[in-house]
């Protein structure tokens, strides 16, 4: 039983930060901008979180600041590709190497040292409950957050007019400014929501998943964010399911080899971006919704005729 | 009616312009333009494609920034710097195509556009409602993606008149209506008149605005060139005055004999299922088309006529390589150079990105669409490009269809609409073709030029081709069609020979057996 509990409680600790950042690139590709920089703002959150963490003794400032660095990496992005119009594409690769490059720079003496690790929710008696109790109210801050952010964004885009707004910049910017909605303003929020988000998901990678840093610890998280969404086809609860089959195959192909089965440990490794890239294909079969969820003006630099 | 025309003289002004001048770059779009709209008027704003109309309107909706001038607001100045000032001042606009958004239902689309916060469910509510009281029924639950243009259309009236404007701008409403929809919509805006609101209304066709509309201003080159009182006027005069000089009418001479021609373009039971969500299927569709005729097939916008134009022209194979026949040769399995290299030319209806690759030269453009069918003339041994030929026969191309531009040999993209379309309709002109199928030939070209595509279209049917010609601008196909088929819904109807085709007929085709259509002819009947 014991053994199922930690399992499971691994699986949520691989699926948060997959699911925080996509959830985040959910938000501002559904503004129609698509930022190819989740990796390295990913792994500038995770940087930052664990200097502050380790620099004063605090991982709650740790957090805050891994929120700060992501937001504020991102801004350089929203600057270029929305007021400079640069294409999103390319600015969005070099955000990703240079974050990355720039991590590792800023990281040189963080490394080997040892971090701080935001503690675990500790309710006195529910969290002693067997089973339920660990797994419901014995996890890291950030499994709630990612959850709550979860219905949030679900709630924000589908039942709020500010919502429907973003959506339809993503649609068709063009219609957008022709009724005189301020595109360039919304997007400029979704991407800095995106990157406070991608941040926050490497400040659980620094803080909570393995507290230290090292070079390269997002290691390819970033992309798989980006791939959950558009395997989801833009739809929140789906990146959420995607999350966490692809956090269970994850964990699930380490113990098998861990286990020994005589499978050979590459194909084991690989079956975690098969399972999910089958299992979102699957559910999102229905075209037509496919369709209306496509946010139509991704990745086009939008540039207002005054 | 009378008693608007007098109104007018009241000297109400609800709008008045005075020197709006709006400069892009090099281009003057609108030179010191003067316009004054009355209370309770219709007025008209004519003038060819880039006279500037879309600019003024989009300068009166907040959309540009005029570089100089004034704008009065009953009587005071104002400045209207963003649609929002617009809408807060009264201004309503109906956009001609591109402010609905296709993921959402009818009722987010108009809610993206009221202020207010309240819910969507209300606001479905009372569109339902506005909707029926001025008979445009409208389902505000579905998706726009869904409707046809006409429809789409009706989203746009209600979600300007929820914002109960003053003045109303109407951006081209007719060009994707059948007959009997422009009808319905001209009753909406004489009721409109008669609660006393004020519509400036956009058009080149002169037969309506005759019809409806109390004054006119006209537009050219981005200047006023006169205002009138289009009842006065004749379409003819009122053309002269949009264009500057006389306008060269088509002459089409009947053909005889023609059922005994060999047939040329033969489509047998065409069908094909919906390739997106949002795109239609084409059912079972038989069309022949024989030497020396022109055969027009009309229609609603996105009835299908984009997706069968793409069959005919191998952009989609056919399952059945017999359902498409060139020269009686089966060609659905071939692709678009294959059946170039059987006699076939093809105009689509997009030109940047589908009839020309908008950042390569003209010439360029040629040999991209004729390397195949011209390999020998223009490719010399080696693979090697002969630029020299390639060149001059751009310049051929560029003098026979007049083609204005700015350098010798430009990027296709550097050409004004209507120019770039007198170029590609010319490059496939110049094959003198024995099939040639055109989807929208003049769609955005001004009245000389497409007069001339039209006039080079009849002459190449009457030198042996079979043309095809795809086109909404029903005008048109009665200019040039021997006979005129209607597509609805994805069907195919028989085609009408010209002597028998009426506006009506065509209009009451093109509205499929929808009884409201039915009943409406019938009384005007």
């Amino acid at each position: 039983m014991d053994i199922t509990v930690n399992i499971l409680l691994t699986i949520a600790t691989a699926a948060t930060p997959l699911l925080i950042a996509a959830i985040g690139e959910l938000v501002v590709e559904r503004s129609g901008v698509l930022n190819l920089g989740v990796e390295g703002m990913m792994i500038m959150g995770a940087v930052g979180g664990f200097g502050a963490g380790y620099l004063t003794g605090s991982p709650w400032i740790g957090l805050l600041a891994a929120i700060i660095m992501g937001a504020a990496f991102s801004l350089l992005f929203a600057v270029m590709t929305l007021s400079l119009a640069t294409n999103q594409v390319a600015t969005g690769l070099s955000l990703t190497l240079l974050g990355l490059g720039l991590s590792g720079m800023i990281g040189t003496s963080f490394v080997g040292q040892p971090g701080v690790r935001l503690p675990n929710l500790d309710i006195p008696g529910l969290s002693s409950i067997p089973v339920v109790g660990k797994l419901l109210f014995g996890q890291d801050p950030i499994f709630y957050i990612s959850i709550a952010l979860t219905a949030a964004v679900m709630w924000f885009l589908f039942r709020t007019r500010t919502g429907l707004t973003l959506r339809s910049i993503g649609d068709s910017h063009t219609s957008a400014h022709a009724l005189g909605i301020k595109v360039i303003r919304y997007r400029y929020l979704a991407v800095i929501f995106g990157g406070a988000c991608a941040g926050l998901a490497g400040g659980h990678l620094s803080l909570v998943y393995t507290p230290q840093w090292v070079e390269n610890m997002s290691a390819g998280r970033g992309w798989i964010a980006l791939a959950l969404v558009v395997f989801a086809s833009w739809r929140p609860w789906r990146v959420l399911a995607g999350a966490y089959i692809f956090g269970a195959v994850w964990i699930g192909q380490l113990h098998a080899q861990a286990f020994g089965i005589p499978v050979p440990s590459q194909l084991l490794s690989s079956l975690p971006y098969l399972a999910t890239v089958v299992v979102l294909v699957l559910i999102s079969r229905n075209k037509r919704l496919t369709m209306m969820n496509t946010p139509a003006s991704l990745g086009q630099p939008f540039v207002p005729d005054r | 009616m009378g008693g608007t025309v007098s109104a007018n003289q009241d000297g109400a002004n609800l709008l008045e312009v005075r020197g709006l001048t709006k400069i892009f770059g090099t281009l003057t779009a609108c030179d010191h333009v003067d316009l004054n709209i009355a209370k309770g008027e219709i007025h008209a704003l004519l003038g060819e494609n880039g006279a500037g109309k879309s600019t003024l309107v989009k300068m009166l909706f907040g959309s540009l920034e005029p570089n100089s001038g004034e704008i009065f607001w009953n009587g005071d100045a104002v400045r209207i710097t963003s649609p929002g000032v617009a809408k807060k001042l009264g201004i309503g606009m109906v956009f001609q195509h591109f402010s609905l958004f296709e993921a959402l239902t009818a009722a987010e689309n108009i809610a993206l556009s009221l202020d207010d916060g309240s819910p969507i469910s209300s606001i479905a509510a009372k569109a339902r409602a506005l909707s029926y009281s001025y008979g445009l029924p409208l389902d505000p639950e579905s998706l726009v993606g869904d409707l046809s243009v006409g429809e789409r259309q009706r989203i746009e009236i209600i979600r300007c008149l929820l914002q109960t404007p003053q003045l109303i701008i109407l951006d081209e409403p007719t060009s994707v209506l059948t007959p009997q929809e422009a009808d319905k919509l001209f009753e909406t805006l004489e009721r409109l008149r008669s609660e006393g609101k004020s519509i400036l209304y956009i058009s080149h066709r002169l037969e309506e605005v005759k019809r409806i509309c109390d004054r006119a201003t006209v537009l050219r080159h981005g200047k006023v060139v006169g205002h009138c009182n289009p009842r006065e006027e004749t379409a003819a005069s009122l053309a002269r005055m949009m264009v500057g000089n006389e306008v060269q009418a088509v002459v089409r001479a009947p053909v005889a004999g023609i059922e005994t021609a060999s047939p040329l373009l033969e489509i047998r039971a065409l069908s094909r299922k919906p390739a997106t969500p949002f795109s239609i299927p084409l059912k079972n569709i038989n069309l022949t088309v024989r030497a020396g005729e022109v055969i027009g097939i009309a229609g609603v916008a996105g009835n299908g006529q984009g997706e069968f134009f793409e069959s005919v022209s191998g952009e989609v194979l056919q399952q059945d390589a017999a359902s498409v026949r060139i020269r009686g040769k089966d060609a659905g399995s071939l692709g678009i150079t294959g059946r170039r290299l059987l006699g076939a030319a093809f105009v689509p209806e997009e030109r940047l990105g589908h009839g020309a690759a908008p950042r390569m030269k003209l010439s360029e453009n040629l040999l991209l669409s004729r390397h195949a069918t011209d390999g020998k003339t223009f490719v010399g041994s080696g693979g090697m490009v002969k630029s020299g030929t390639v060149y001059a026969a751009a310049q051929r191309i560029i003098e026979v269809m007049d083609v204005r531009k700015s350098a010798p040999d430009p990027e296709a993209a550097a050409l004004s609409g209507g120019n770039l379309q007198k170029f590609i309709v010319g490059r496939e002109l110049d094959r003198r073709p024995s099939v040639m199928v055109v989807n929208q030939p003049t769609w955005g070209v001004d009245a000389g030029a497409a007069a001339h595509i039209r006039q080079a279209l009849i002459e190449l049917s009457r030198s042996g081709s079979a043309v095809l010609v795809i086109s909404q601008d029903l005008d048109e196909l009665f200019e040039i069609s021997d006979a005129i088929a209607v597509m609805h819904n994805g069907e195919l109807s028989k085609p009408l020979p010209i002597a028998e085709a009426t506006f009506e007929k065509i209009g009451l085709l093109m509205g499929g057996a929808e009884p409201g259509h039915a009943e409406h002819t019938l009384e005007t009947a």
